[in-house]
């Protein structure tokens, strides 16, 4: 690695403050991704600002409309809080489908949001790529792109957004709580945090330098009955989603009043298909209204050159992820 | 009846293992150490232009950056073309070294390689076997090229055919143990630890490239934390490692970094095979043709054999099976686990299978019509074959006989279910190799030989041997292999280390026998009178006469008696003569069970039965773990490995564990290995066959063919992914 001056934050203004002064300067939680990357020389941060003893941030606690969840709360510890297993299944499933379980100990809510494209040509500092230097050219748009978007993407980034919570999050409206530079709170919702890449694909969300993530929170919903979370992997643990769908459904009497599809590996972040929840709207819990939905989710897709196959999978993972959240009432 | 030989024993190595006391080659502690890291090329054919070493030299703690303008030049040696590194400007492949950082401490030389500005001079290249088969060639060694009979006209004149084209991916061995070496020299002598397969090899590679005579140098590698063939040649860092440490007075260590190894130590080739099967309908074979092409580097020639074992798995008196090379501009391919044999028994076994179809025979029954009584090739007869039980046993605890034979017919809910098998196939090679036997007069015994143990369970099988013919307890035995200080062994590769290590230390533990004898009977009332050395045997300490037990002397009051602490004796074990009269292969038969997810494509191998025959078996226990480690080894390369290159670069795009898959627990359920024990007394004294190789070798064909009968789907190029079967 390069070297870099390290920092333990002792409290979230100090965090801030520390990242804020320094443009290179970057935040360290469970490490399982940034590490890697700065072996990899693809990060190169000159200062580290280590948050992992800031143990107030790692709470998951209820309120009044929902839950908090401490943005240094480790996979492990969101996937099996009794409150989430409860009341945001999807959740807790989304994370359990996500790396392996030593890295789910390691990694936390912050980073997870943060983690960076998994895109080969970003890990390659020998390769072009727009993400990790700005105008070096994108390899994967004509190269081997069999993992990138579908949807979404411009001629200057393909990659996706590799994560599995975030698709969750997305499904259930979390709230995204940062803390600024001026010291002060704001919130992002979840579904404006990450950015497609347009011409700034180095810009992965919409976090300013030194912002700090908080706390994400939860509202109630009616989603808890039926949800569900599929993946498709090339095996059966421990692989990034060739495409992942968070399927979640509110039914009155039977017919669907609420509904949430969102695809993970499929774009430069979470995305979530208005165009399948509007055809589910207002009507029954079929399989043929699960397929319209998915016809209308994939209509405008863009495959390129070594990932049409998503598309058809993707139809086909949102039909039988919709049909699982009706079978797994619980 | 053997005490040892057969029965189950845990490694003998295995508490020094998870306790990390033993020591892989990177974990020495040398005095003084400095660390080498080295820097790739990011092109894939060309020159260096210019290479800026100046801010890598100023950086904490870098020592000196070698690069092809300071680096001395290695002895020319026309045996060896393997690559040396920075001997010139040249660009063979992409991510070949240009420049060797070697700082106070790892991190500080990994900074600094990255502080070095290469300029290139580079040339259009060409990575892609496809787009060179125009100028595929005969490997210059002209083996394999022997037609049998009149394939092609009987191929025409066949009732029933079937042809296809099949393809296997580059894939990397990926150990768990990087590479790695530590040097240092005193005076002109070298000593060097390192992760290798062959110490021998190893020394002759670095005195031949140095120009010293090959006494002086000395090769340690007590433990290999897996190697499948990626340590069998020497490699490049080793001469890097030496060259460092000399030029700078002090010891190097040199490291591979994961992407590093994809570059650092051969692949299994890109390979294209065409195979063209005719039979009459009956299934009788009456034409196979087979030919393969994959890829080796524009500076050596390497070939794996993909075609030639498929010449002696089934009777058919018309045969061609070639196989030709293309230069890519990439590193040199190599051996890596069951190399030619599992690729080509993976197109084989499938267009078996797809004759099967063709013919509307059931696929084992179809075997065993073309079951060959003796070997094909040679005509010679098998000094054993236990092939036709394997695939009856096999079928049996599979429950083959439920199989139905049309593809989609089986089903468990959303999953297609689909049974496969196929025919593993490799040889029970035996090359000379010797042991050194020191047997004390305390009762205990030292073995060694320059063997390795990659993990197949060397040490535990050899000590095994020797506690059976010295007729002492395990626990009284130590064996070291290893170290270029012991006697000379082959290459541990090929599946040949137990047939060839375990035949000299057998032979060395019947030569301290002889001399015990020897010593007994210079007794004039010695009770063994008259006895000659192959009528007697040690155990627990008496040299006995095997007829009469009661006739014994003391073997270590006998040593006592003549001053003797100790004895040694070194035995050479060469192939015996006797097997030029046979034929000696190892097989197995595979059944395979797949769940096909209907709509998401995903293949889950939810179970497996591979029932193997290879001779005797020594460790039942280290032998089950090759014979799964193998079957986990088919399961990767069926459905997940391919090391992918970007042809517009030449240069691979997923050289690390996140891109490239290897299976994950997760992905292997329920796997049963037997083994089907045959009296072999040709092969070897011991009567064991190779079987570290044998067991993938069928592997991804019947995973293929059950992925076929699940789906109706053939798929002939791996890896089988969901994508491909939607
Ligand atoms: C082998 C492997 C397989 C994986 N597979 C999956 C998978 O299948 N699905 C999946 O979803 N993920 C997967 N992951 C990714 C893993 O989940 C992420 O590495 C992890 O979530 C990152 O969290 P962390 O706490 O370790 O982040 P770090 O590595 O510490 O940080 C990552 C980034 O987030 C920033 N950051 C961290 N915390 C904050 C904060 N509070 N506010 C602002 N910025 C912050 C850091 O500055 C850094 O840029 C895998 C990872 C590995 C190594």
């Amino acid at each position: 690695m390069r070297p870099f001056k390290y920092a333990r934050a002792t409290s979230e203004a100090e965090a801030v403050q520390l990242v804020s002064a320094t443009p290179t300067a970057k935040f360290l939680a469970g490490g399982t991704n940034l590490l890697d990357l700065m072996k990899e020389d693809v990060e190169r941060p000159t200062q580290i600002v280590d948050l992992t003893r800031l143990s107030h941030l790692a709470q998951i606690r209820p309120t009044l409309n929902g839950i908090s969840i401490g943005a240094l709360a480790t996979n492990a510890q969101v996937a099996n809080h009794p409150l989430v297993r409860q009341n945001y299944p999807l959740l807790s499933r989304a994370i359990l489908a996500g790396a392996s379980a030593q890295i789910r100990n390691m990694a936390t809510v912050g980073g997870n949001l943060m983690q960076r494209t998994r895109c080969p040509y970003f890990y390659d500092t020998a390769m072009p790529c727009n993400k990790r230097e700005p105008g070096s050219g994108c390899a994967a748009f004509h190269g081997l792109n069999r993992m990138h978007a579908i949807f979404g993407y411009s001629d200057k980034c393909i990659a996706t957004y590799p994560g599995d919570m975030a698709n969750a999050l997305y499904a259930l409206d979390a709230t995204v709580k940062i803390r600024g530079a001026n010291g002060q709170e704001r919130t992002i919702p979840i579904r404006d945090f990450h950015r497609l890449p347009g011409d700034t694909p180095e810009q992965d969300n919409n976090l300013q330098h030194g912002e700090l993530i908080v706390a994400v929170e939860l509202a109630k919903n009616d989603f808890a009955k039926h949800s569900y979370y599929l993946k498709v992997r090339d095996r059966a643990s421990y692989a990034f989603a060739l495409v992942a769908v968070a399927a979640a459904l509110a039914l009155e009497g039977d017919r669907i009043k609420q509904a949430r599809v969102v695809l993970g590996g499929v774009a430069h972040k979470p995305w979530r298909s208005t165009e399948a929840e509007d055809a589910l709207v207002g009507k029954e819990a079929t399989e043929a209204n699960f397929r319209a939905a998915a016809e209308a989710a994939m209509k405008e897709a863009k495959p390129l050159a070594h990932n049409a196959y998503k598309v058809e999978l993707g139809k086909r993972a949102i039909v039988l992820a919709l049909q699982r959240a009706m079978d797994e009432t619980i | 009846m053997a005490r040892y030989i057969g029965k189950e024993m845990s490694r003998v190595e295995g508490i020094a293992k998870v306790t990390g006391r033993a020591k892989y080659a990177a974990e020495f502690r040398v005095p003084n150490l400095a660390y080498g890291f080295i820097v790739s090329s990011s092109i894939a054919k060309g020159t260096i232009k210019s290479i800026d070493t100046r801010e890598a030299e100023r950086a904490p703690g870098v020592i000196r950056v070698f690069t092809h303008l300071n680096a001395p030049k290695f002895r020319n040696d026309p045996q060896d073309r393997s690559f040396r590194a920075l001997q010139s400007d040249r660009i063979y492949f992409n991510m070949q070294p240009v420049a060797l950082v070697v700082a106070e401490t790892y991190e500080q030389a990994r900074y600094a390689s990255r502080l070095v500005k290469v300029d290139y001079n580079a040339e259009k290249h060409q990575t892609d076997t496809e787009a060179l088969l125009a100028s595929a060639r005969d490997p210059s060694h002209g083996r394999g090229t022997r037609v049998r009979g009149n394939p092609e006209v009987a191929l025409r004149e066949a009732p029933v055919k079937v042809e296809a084209e099949y393809r296997i991916p580059i894939e990397h061995h990926n150990p768990m143990e990087p590479h790695a070496a530590i040097a240092f020299w005193e005076g002109d002598r070298l000593t060097i630890f390192d992760k290798t397969q062959g110490v021998y090899e190893v020394r002759r590679h670095l005195a031949s490239s140095f120009g010293i005579p090959e006494e002086d140098v000395t090769v340690i590698s007590p433990f290999v934390g897996g190697a499948f063939g990626s340590a069998l040649r020497p490699n490049y860092y080793p001469t890097l490692t030496a060259m460092a440490a000399r030029e700078l007075k002090r010891p190097v260590k040199i490291v591979y970094t994961r992407t590093q190894m994809f570059a650092g130590h051969g692949y299994r080739p890109y390979t294209i095979q065409r195979v063209a099967l005719g039979a009459d309908r009956s299934g009788k074979l009456t034409a196979i043709i087979h030919e393969a092409v994959h890829n080796t580097s524009s500076f050596e020639e390497f070939d794996d054999n993909t075609t030639g074992f498929a010449r002696q798995v089934y009777a058919c008196p018309n045969l061609r099976a070639s196989l030709k090379i293309v230069s890519t501009d990439l590193h040199t391919p190599t051996w890596m686990r069951a190399p030619g044999a599992v690729s080509g028994m993976f197109a084989l076994e499938s267009a078996m299978d797809e004759l099967a179809y063709a013919l509307k025979i059931d696929p084992l029954q179809l075997r065993l019509i073309n079951y060959a009584e003796t070997d094909p090739e040679s005509g010679k007869p098998w000094s054993s074959k236990a092939l036709r039980e394997c695939y009856l046993l096999g079928a049996k605890k599979f429950g083959w006989e439920k199989r139905k034979f049309e593809p989609r017919s089986m089903r468990d809910g959303e999953w297609l279910i689909g049974w496969g098998m196929a025919t593993g196939v490799w040889g029970a090679f035996q090359a000379p190799a010797a042991a050194r036997i020191t047997l004390r007069a305390d009762g205990t015994a030292h073995v060694v030989s320059a063997t390795s143990d990659i993990g197949p369970g060397t040490y535990t099988a050899m000590t095994i041997i020797a506690a059976e013919f010295l007729g002492l307890k395990p626990e009284q035995i130590k064996f070291e292999l290893g170290d270029t200080r012991f006697p000379r062994a082959p290459l541990e590769g090929g599946s040949m280390t137990t047939a060839s290590v375990g035949s000299a230390v057998h032979g060395a533990a019947m030569a301290i026998v002889a001399r015990l004898l020897d010593l007994a009977n210079r007794n004039e009332d010695s009770p063994l009178k008259g006895a000659a050395a192959s009528d007697v045997e040690l155990l627990d300490g008496r040299l006995q006469l095997k007829s009469d037990p009661s006739r014994y002397v003391d073997a270590f009051d006998l040593m006592k008696r003549h001053n003797l602490n100790e004895i040694t004796e070194t035995f050479e074990a060469r192939p015996s003569r006797e097997r030029e009269d046979y034929a000696m292969l190892a097989h197995g038969a595979q059944f395979v069970e797949v769940k096909v997810h209907s709509e998401l494509g995903i293949v889950r191998v939810t179970r497996i039965v591979e029932v193997t025959a290879c001779g005797r078996i020594v460790n039942p226990k280290t032998a089950h773990s090759q014979e799964i480690g193998g079957v986990v080894w088919g399961i990767g390369m069926a459905l997940q490995e391919a090391t992918e290159v970007d042809h517009r670069y030449g240069r691979i795009v997923n050289p690390n564990l996140q891109h490239y898959h290897v299976p994950v627990n997760a992905d292997v359920l329920e796997v049963e290995t037997i083994f089907v024990e045959e009296d072999d007394k040709i092969v070897n004294p011991l009567g064991v066959k190779g079987m570290g190789e044998l067991g993938m070798v069928g592997i991804p064909a019947a995973i293929a063919n059950a992925v076929f009968h699940a789906t109706g789907k053939r798929i002939r190029e791996l890896p089988i992914t969901p994508d491909k079967l939607l």
